[in-house]
């Protein structure tokens, strides 16, 4: 992954499971968020491709892009709700872009998705007129607007208190037990990355690659890697304390 | 050490240069004496390794390579600007066809912001140029006795250049850098990649309902600008040239032809498109921070008055060369 002649990253090689909690994790500046944009398709990689079921993405002609693209639902990470929508609105606009479903229908839906993240009765509520936690929920509920098969959630702990953080690792495991869906999350939050993680991937800033994947649980107990030690047990066992002079 | 009584950060800077002098002799530096919250605070600053790749090289590029990255950029800026402009085309042609992801909602919206809103500093400002055109013309053509022909002046100048370069450039500076600042504030909160994450557009959502609307609201908008500046320079006839209204009127509507007519019509709508192309454009090039919307808005404007100003002088020619 590259901008221009920068190379962001190189060498990822990464297999999701349908149906899991797939967890992408690394230090600031990995290029988590990165390499997430690559796996929604608003980047190209430099070299190499993203496969879905086989298929290759980047293969497709617009039109099945398109229509790939619409099997995903993607939480940004302050929500990057449509400022000059109200919250209904911007449930809606999936809605009436794909389906064919009437006025009425589709109110009853927004209201439903709305309702599931805690949002009942802020429906005509413009983004800048509630808190950032409530615009992260309506995000979501957007994200979900038409039933995706893939869900992608871009730090989404971020910002939030422990409690809503909790609960929004109850909402994700909810989605993947009750729904079927992937989700794909990007985070560093090591209590939501061992509550809901099935597998997950290391990327490392100094090496621009990736360094381990596997469940976390797992790579705790069995990895030998430094770093993602380091990164797991939050410094616990850190690896930065040689060569430093010392002061006794 | 005995007999400190106090310390601040300057004690705490002056041992961490000893330490750095002792790490660069490959020395071992003893904290012993020390009292207990420098000790923790020289932990702490050589905590980190110093990160030798980040220190930045302030080098000034010479003359030649400046000049070389301005070429560079200008290329790429017209690279720019001729892609987004297919890009418009090929939008504008699936509207055509009736597939595109635009919604009329959104361009009437446009529409009432661009339009009815403006109207005010519309008036204001031709109304003032009508009154300059007269003035000037009136002080000058009065040495020569011919003060009369100071309504065909204000009219031809009006209805062929003024009213429609004026509106063009009252709508730059107030629609264009909004679309500028409206595009450039969505980017950084990431609501474009949120549409295309939906597979919405963005060009077909946000930027062709701003483009339709101001080239269908520009046309009503010179016209109202050519009657008030046409009024601007009756109010300084009748005061100053002790004109009378039938005087002044009969000779305006004799005076402008209908081709001169639909000529600041035509240019007014062109200078609609370009006014809404260059704030669509910069916007979308905006970068994510707060600096680079502000830098796309300010460069909205300028490509906006530019390209108008440019615009003309090239109609004036052609007009010109085909005797309209």
């Amino acid at each position: 992954m590259a901008y221009g002649s920068y190379v962001v990253m190189h060498d990822i090689n990464a297999q999701i499971k349908r149906g899991s909690v797939f967890v992408i994790m690394g230090n600031s500046g990995s290029g988590k968020s990165t390499l997430l944009r690559h796996m929604l398709g608003l980047q190209r990689p430099a070299q190499g491709d993203v496969l879905y079921d086989g298929t290759s993405f980047w293969g497709m002609d617009e039109g099945a892009r398109g229509a790939q693209l619409r099997k995903y639902g993607v939480l940004f990470q302050s929500g990057a709700l449509w400022s000059s929508m109200t919250l209904e609105e911007n449930v809606a606009l999936p809605l009436i872009e794909y389906t064919d479903w009437s006025a009425s229908d589709r109110k009853d839906i927004v209201q439903l998705k709305l309702a599931l993240v805690g949002l009942s009765g802020f429906e005509d509520y413009y983004p800048a007129e509630i808190s950032g936690g409530m615009r992260k929920r309506a995000g979501l509920a957007r994200a979900m607007a038409l039933d995706p098969e893939i869900l992608f959630f871009d730090e989404p702990s971020a910002g939030l208190d422990p409690i809503s953080s909790s609960n929004l690792d109850q909402l994700i495991l909810e989605l993947r037990d009750g729904l079927g869906a992937t989700v794909v999350v990007v985070t560093h939050e090591l209590a939501s990355i061992f509550t809901i993680a099935d597998d997950s991937l290391f990327l490392d800033a100094d090496s621009r690659t990736m360094r381990a994947q596997g469940n976390p649980k797992e790579l705790l107990e069995h990895s030998t890697d430094a770093k993602l030690r380091a990164f797991l047990t939050r410094g616990a066992s850190s690896a930065e304390t040689a060569a430093r002079p010392k002061i006794s | 050490m005995t007999g400190l009584t106090g310390w601040d950060s300057r004690l705490v800077a002056f041992i961490n240069r000893c330490v750095g002098l002792c790490r660069d002799r490959n020395m071992n530096f003893r904290s012993d004496g020390l009292p207990e919250g420098v000790r923790r605070l020289l932990r702490l600053a050589n905590a980190v390794p110093e990160n030798k790749d980040a220190r930045l090289t302030a080098t000034e590029p010479g003359f030649l390579a400046r000049l070389a990255e301005h070429a560079i950029k200008g290329w790429q800026d017209a690279k720019g600007l001729v892609s987004f402009l297919g890009e418009n085309v090929l939008a504008f042609l699936n509207l055509l066809r009736g597939r595109a992801q635009f919604r009329w909602a959104d361009a009437f919206l446009v529409m009432e912001q661009c339009g009815p809103q403006a109207l005010g500093i519309v008036a204001l400002i031709n109304c003032l140029v009508g009154l300059i055109l007269a003035f000037v013309g009136a002080i000058e053509l009065q040495r020569f006795g011919a003060s009369i022909y100071v309504s065909d002046l204000v009219g031809i100048a009006t209805v062929r250049e003024m009213a429609c370069i004026m509106t063009g450039i009252i709508l730059c500076g107030r629609t264009g850098a909004a679309f500028a600042a409206q595009l450039g504030t969505m980017k950084v909160n990431e609501e474009i990649s949120a549409l295309q994450t939906f597979g919405i557009s963005p060009l077909e959502f946000l930027v062709l309902p701003r483009m339709v609307a101001l080239i269908l609201i520009m046309p009503f908008l010179c016209v109202f600008a050519d009657l008030i500046s046409i009024s601007g320079g009756f109010l300084v006839s009748v005061s100053m040239l002790d004109m009378s209204p039938t005087v002044y009127f009969g000779r305006i509507v004799h005076a402008i032809q209908l081709k001169s007519f639909l000529l600041g019509i035509g240019k007014g709508t062109f200078f609609g498109f370009l006014v809404a192309f260059a704030g669509c454009l910069r916007g979308m090039q905006s970068g994510s921070s707060a600096a680079a919307v502000g830098e796309a808005t300010t460069s909205a404007v300028v490509t906006g008055i530019t390209a108008i100003v440019a615009s003309d002088g090239v109609f004036a020619v052609l007009t010109n060369a085909l005797h309209i």
